[in-house]
C-alpha cells in the first residue's frame, strides 16, 4: 500500500514539475510582456520601465527566473502579481474559493442527476425510455456551454426572476445571515444550471455505457441464470463492476473543478478564477497565469490520485497487481 | 487430451434407455437479432433458425458447430437468457419459450448454463465461498452456517476442498475456476445443464479432468447436458448424440459413431477435417 501510495505521489510530482516548466516556457516565449504593455502609456517614462525590469527580475534569463521562482514556489510563494502588486498566492486563493463554490455545487449536482439517470437508462438499453434520454442527451451535448448560458441570460434578464451576474447583490454585508445564504443561492442558479447542463450529456453516457456493459459480463449472466433478482444483480453485481471506470471519471470530474468553469464564470461575471485568469492574460500577468494553470494541474493530479486510492480500495484486482501490497 | 483417456470416458457410458420422457425438448426454435445500419435502418439476423432437438435425462447431445452457427444462441434461449422470437422449449412440461420474468426465476435453477470462459464468469471481487453460495438466495436467505456448509459440498462434488472457500477467482488456475463454475452451477441440483465450451479455454491435461468429471457428474446425478462444442472429436466421446449445426440451422443428427463413420454433410466433413477425424464416406445428400 505504501509503495502504491509513494509511486502515484511520485508520478504526481514529476507531472506538476513538468507542467510549471512548460508553463513558465510558454508564458516566456509570447509574445510581448507586461512591460511592453507600459511603454505604450506615455505617462510612464522608458527608465522608470527599464527599472521596473530590473525590480520584477524579467531582465534576468528565463532559466535564472524559472530556479528563483520554482525555490519560492517550494516555500509556497507563487510568485508577484504585476498588476495588483501583491503576492499571487493569496489573490488566486481568494478566486479559487469562488470557482470552487460553483464548480463544486454543479459537479455534486450533475453526478446525482447522472447516476440514477444513467442506471435507469442502461436497465433498458434499446427501449423508448432510453432512446428519448439519449436524444435528450445529445441535444444537451451539441448545444455550446456559451450559447446555454447566453440564452439563461437573456431569460434572467427578460423574467428578472434571476441575478444576471456575480456572486451577490449590491449591500450583502448587511444582510441577515439567511439572506444571505439566499442571495448567493439565487446567483449561483444560472452559473450551476450551465455546468450541470454542460456535464451531464457525457457522465450520464459514461454511467449508462458502464452500467450497460457490466449487465452483459459472463457472471452477471450467469447470475441471471441462477434466477438471481435483477434489483440484486444490478447493485450487487452490476454497479460495483461499472465502478472501475465511473471512479476514474470522478477522479477527472474533481480534476476540471478549478478548470471547467472558466468560461462560464466570464460569461455571467462569477468573480472565480475564470475572469481573474482572462484579465492576466490579457494584461500580460504572467506570475499569475502560471500560478492559475499550476493551481488547475494540482487539481487535476490530486482528483486522480483519488481516483486511483478509489480505485485500489474498491478493486481487488488492482491490489492484487500492486507490488509491494 | 489424449485418445486413449477420450476412449476411456466413452466405455463409461450408459446404454440408452428408449422409453423414456425427454428431461427437454425443444421444437423449431428461431432466434433472430435486430441489426441496425448505418442510418438508423434495423433488420434482422436470423440466428437459430428452426432447430428441434430433445434430451434424455443422464444423456449427453452435443451441439457442435463452427463460429458463427448459432450454437450459443441456442444455450442462451434454452438457457432462459435469451428470448426465443419463435419456437418451444419444454422442460417439465411447461413451455419456457413462452414464460415471463417471474416464472422463469421459479425454473432457471433447474436448467444451468456454465460459461466458456471461466476467467469472466466468476465475479472477480468474491471470494469462491460468496459466488458458489450465491444462487442458494433464489431460495430465500438461508443461515449463513447452511450456505458454507452447502457451498463446500458443492466444492467437493467437483473435487476441490473446503480450503479454496476463501480464495479468490485470481488465486485460482483455469481448470480450479472451471471446476467452480461447475460446483455454482450444482448447488442448485439442476436437472439440464448446458456447458457452452466449457472446455475450450482450458489446456489438454485440464481438458481430460473436467471431461472426466462430467461424466462422473453425470452418473452420479443423472444429469442431462447439452455440450456445446466445436471441437468434434470431444463432442463423439463426451455424447450420446451429435446435432452438427451450420447457418443457424441443424444439417446432420446421429450417433457419435455414425456421424464419424458416416458423415455426409460438408459442414460435417469440415468439422471432422478440423478435429483431426478422417470420415469413411462422403456421399452428398443431407441424413436428415
Amino acid at each position: 500500500m505504501m509503495r502504491f501510495l509513494l509511486r502515484r505521489a511520485g508520478h504526481a510530482l514529476f507531472l506538476l514539475f513538468g507542467v510549471s516548466i512548460l508553463a513558465f516556457v510558454f508564458s516566456a516565449l509570447a509574445p510581448g510582456n507586461y512591460f511592453d504593455e507600459m511603454r505604450l502609456n506615455p505617462q510612464i517614462s522608458a527608465d522608470r520601465v527599464s527599472a521596473l525590469r530590473v525590480q520584477y527580475g524579467v531582465d534576468r534569463p528565463m532559466a535564472v527566473r524559472y530556479a528563483h521562482w520554482a525555490g519560492a514556489l517550494l516555500r509556497g510563494d507563487l510568485g508577484f502579481s504585476f498588476t495588483y502588486n501583491t503576492p499571487v498566492a493569496p489573490l488566486l486563493w481568494a478566486r479559487a474559493r469562488n470557482t470552487l463554490l460553483l464548480a463544486g455545487i454543479a459537479t455534486v449536482l450533475a453526478w446525482m442527476l447522472a447516476l440514477p439517470l444513467g442506471i435507469w437508462s442502461a436497465e433498458r438499453l434499446g427501449k423508448p425510455a432510453d432512446v428519448a434520454l439519449s436524444w435528450v442527451s445529445a441535444a444537451l451535448l451539441i448545444i455550446p456551454d456559451l450559447t446555454l448560458a447566453l440564452g439563461l441570460l437573456v431569460l434572467a434578464v427578460r423574467t428578472g426572476w434571476l441575478p444576471t451576474g456575480g456572486m451577490v447583490s449590491v449591500g450583502f454585508g448587511e444582510f441577515s445571515p439567511v439572506h444571505k445564504l439566499r442571495d448567493v443561492a439565487l446567483h449561483l442558479v444560472l452559473p450551476v444550471t450551465v455546468l450541470v447542463a454542460a456535464a451531464l450529456p457525457v457522465l450520464l453516457r459514461h454511467v449508462r455505457s458502464a452500467v450497460a456493459e457490466a449487465l452483459e459480463a459472463p457472471f452477471v449472466r450467469a447470475a441471471q441464470g441462477h434466477g438471481i433478482s435483477r434489483t440484486r444483480l444490478l447493485y450487487r453485481y452490476a454497479l460495483p463492476a461499472a465502478g472501475h471506470p465511473l471512479i476514474a471519471l470522478f477522479g477527472f470530474s474533481l480534476g476540471t473543478l478549478l478548470s471547467g468553469s472558466l468560461l462560464v464564470e466570464v460569461v455571467v461575471s462569477w468573480p472565480g478564477l475564470g475572469p481573474f485568469l482572462l484579465e492576466a492574460i490579457l494584461a500580460r500577468d504572467s506570475y499569475v497565469v502560471i500560478g492559475g494553470v499550476l493551481l488547475s494541474t494540482l487539481f487535476l493530479v490530486a482528483g486522480n490520485f483519488l481516483a486511483d486510492l478509489l480505485l485500489y480500495w474498491v478493486d481487488p484486482r488492482i491490489r492484487a497487481e500492486a507490488p509491494g501490497r | 487430451m489424449t485418445d486413449t483417456r477420450l476412449r476411456a470416458y466413452a466405455s463409461q457410458r450408459e446404454p440408452l434407455e428408449n422409453d423414456m420422457e425427454p428431461v427437454i425438448q425443444v421444437e423449431n426454435l428461431v432466434k433472430q437479432y435486430a441489426r441496425r445500419g448505418f442510418r438508423g435502418s434495423a433488420d434482422a439476423f436470423r440466428a437459430v433458425n428452426s432447430v428441434s432437438f430433445s434430451i434424455l435425462p443422464g444423456t449427453t447431445l452435443a451441439l457442435v458447430g463452427e463460429s458463427g452457427s448459432g450454437k450459443s444462441s441456442v444455450a442462451l434461449c434454452v438457457a432462459c437468457l435469451e428470448h426465443a422470437t419463435s419456437g418451444m422449449i419444454w422442460f417439465e412440461r411447461q413451455d419456457v419459450a413462452a414464460m415471463g420474468e417471474p416464472e422463469l426465476r421459479a425454473v432457471r435453477p433447474r436448467i444451468q448454463l456454465v460459461f466458456q470462459d471461466p476467467a469472466n464468469s466468476l465475479n472477480p471481487r468474491w471470494t469462491v465461498r460468496e459466488i458458489v453460495a450465491e444462487p442458494l438466495l433464489v431460495r430465500g436467505r438461508p443461515p449463513r452456517r447452511e450456505r458454507d456448509a452447502l457451498a463446500a459440498q458443492a466444492l467437493e462434488r467437483v473435487g476441490l476442498g473446503a480450503e479454496y472457500l476463501g480464495r479468490k477467482p485470481s488465486e485460482l488456475s483455469g481448470g480450479q475456476r472451471q471446476r467452480v463454475a461447475i460446483a455454482r452451477a450444482l448447488i442448485l441440483e439442476p436437472k439440464v445443464l448446458i456447458l457452452d465450451e466449457v472446455l475450450s479455454a482450458l489446456d489438454c491435461s485440464t481438458q481430460a479432468q473436467i471431461a472426466n468429471l462430467l461424466v462422473e457428474l453425470q452418473r452420479t446425478y443423472g444429469l442431462a447436458y447439452l455440450f456445446i462444442t466445436h471441437d468434434l472429436k470431444m463432442a463423439a466421446h463426451l455424447a450420446d448424440e451429435i446435432a452438427i449445426m451450420s447457418g443457424g440451422k441443424i444439417v446432420e443428427q446421429a450417433a457419435p459413431e455414425v456421424i464419424l463413420r458416416g458423415a455426409r454433410r460438408p459442414e460435417t466433413l469440415s468439422l471432422l477435417a478440423a478435429s483431426g477425424v478422417k470420415s469413411k464416406q462422403t456421399a452428398p445428400e443431407s441424413r436428415r
